[in-house]
């Protein structure tokens, strides 16, 4: 195996980190509605700060290992962002949706699996 | 203070055309995954993890700037096309990495990445057009 399971596992701690980003951002653009000059919020700024230390641990997951292996893994953000607008915003989860998530998963896994 | 979204003014932007928001997410995807190959390089050339180290790390620093860049676009692409279409074409860069990843670093492609490089595809084609609808 050419890519080290910790390397992996940061990619994963990477993913969950940015997809708390997204809330975040998603947080500070309702506050867009107000005007503009609401674009510097807490919660944007928390949003990019998320995003930046998910970059610091992509980036130290993808020093050893793959490339190839490693950044499809980025696309496990689309399954946490999926729960979080569940949980955070209310957003209907349809079947479709669910689909989606298992495919995306399906694939990490295929990919995981030939690292 | 603007409290109420009624009283907030009309965009004022030109929308862009469907071609031109497929145009500029397509150029996002390859940005993209350009700024992750610089990314790759960089990090491969650090011996440990030090933010000085980092802060001179050019093609580390070049990867950041492209992400950045690239994350703008993506946004300003996103305002006015349709996340069915997008999507899949966002999706795009799964396929431009691996291909980078082969012709820069040596990596191999087997037939068990390019199924599942298909399938996260696929996922991302269905999330897309879920998410138009909802």
């Amino acid at each position: 195996m050419k890519t080290p399971v910790s390397s992996m596992m940061l990619v994963f701690v990477a993913s969950l980190i940015g997809s708390f980003g997204a809330v975040f951002l998603k947080l500070g653009a309702e506050k867009l509605r107000y005007g503009f000059r609401h674009i510097l919020s807490m919660q944007a700024a928390a949003g990019v700060a998320l995003f930046l230390l998910s970059s610091v641990f992509f980036g130290w997951g993808i020093k050893n290992g793959e490339l190839s292996v490693l950044y499809p893994m980025v696309s496990l953000g689309y399954v946490w962002t999926l729960l979080w607008s569940r949980i955070f915003f209310k957003e209907p989860v349809t079947k479709s949706k669910f689909a989606a998530l298992g495919l995306i998963l399906f694939g990490i896994v295929l990919i995981a699996g030939a690292g | 203070m603007i409290s109420s979204a009624t009283s907030l003014p009309q965009p004022q932007h030109k929308p862009f055309t469907r071609m031109q928001s497929v145009g500029l997410v397509f150029v996002c995807t390859i940005l993209g995954a350009a700024a992750q190959i610089l990314m790759k390089n960089g990090v491969n050339q650090m011996t440990h993890f030090s933010l000085m180290q980092a802060v001179r790390n050019v093609p580390l620093l070049a990867g950041y700037c492209l992400y950045g860049i690239n994350t703008l676009l993506l946004m300003l692409a996103l305002r006015d096309g349709e996340l069915s279409m997008l999507y899949p074409i966002i999706a795009l860069t799964y396929v431009w990495v691996t291909m980078l990843s082969t012709y820069f670093f040596n990596e191999h492609i087997s037939l068990a990445k390019i199924a599942g490089i298909m399938v996260i595809v696929g996922g991302v084609t269905v999330l897309g057009r879920a998410t138009s609808k909802a």
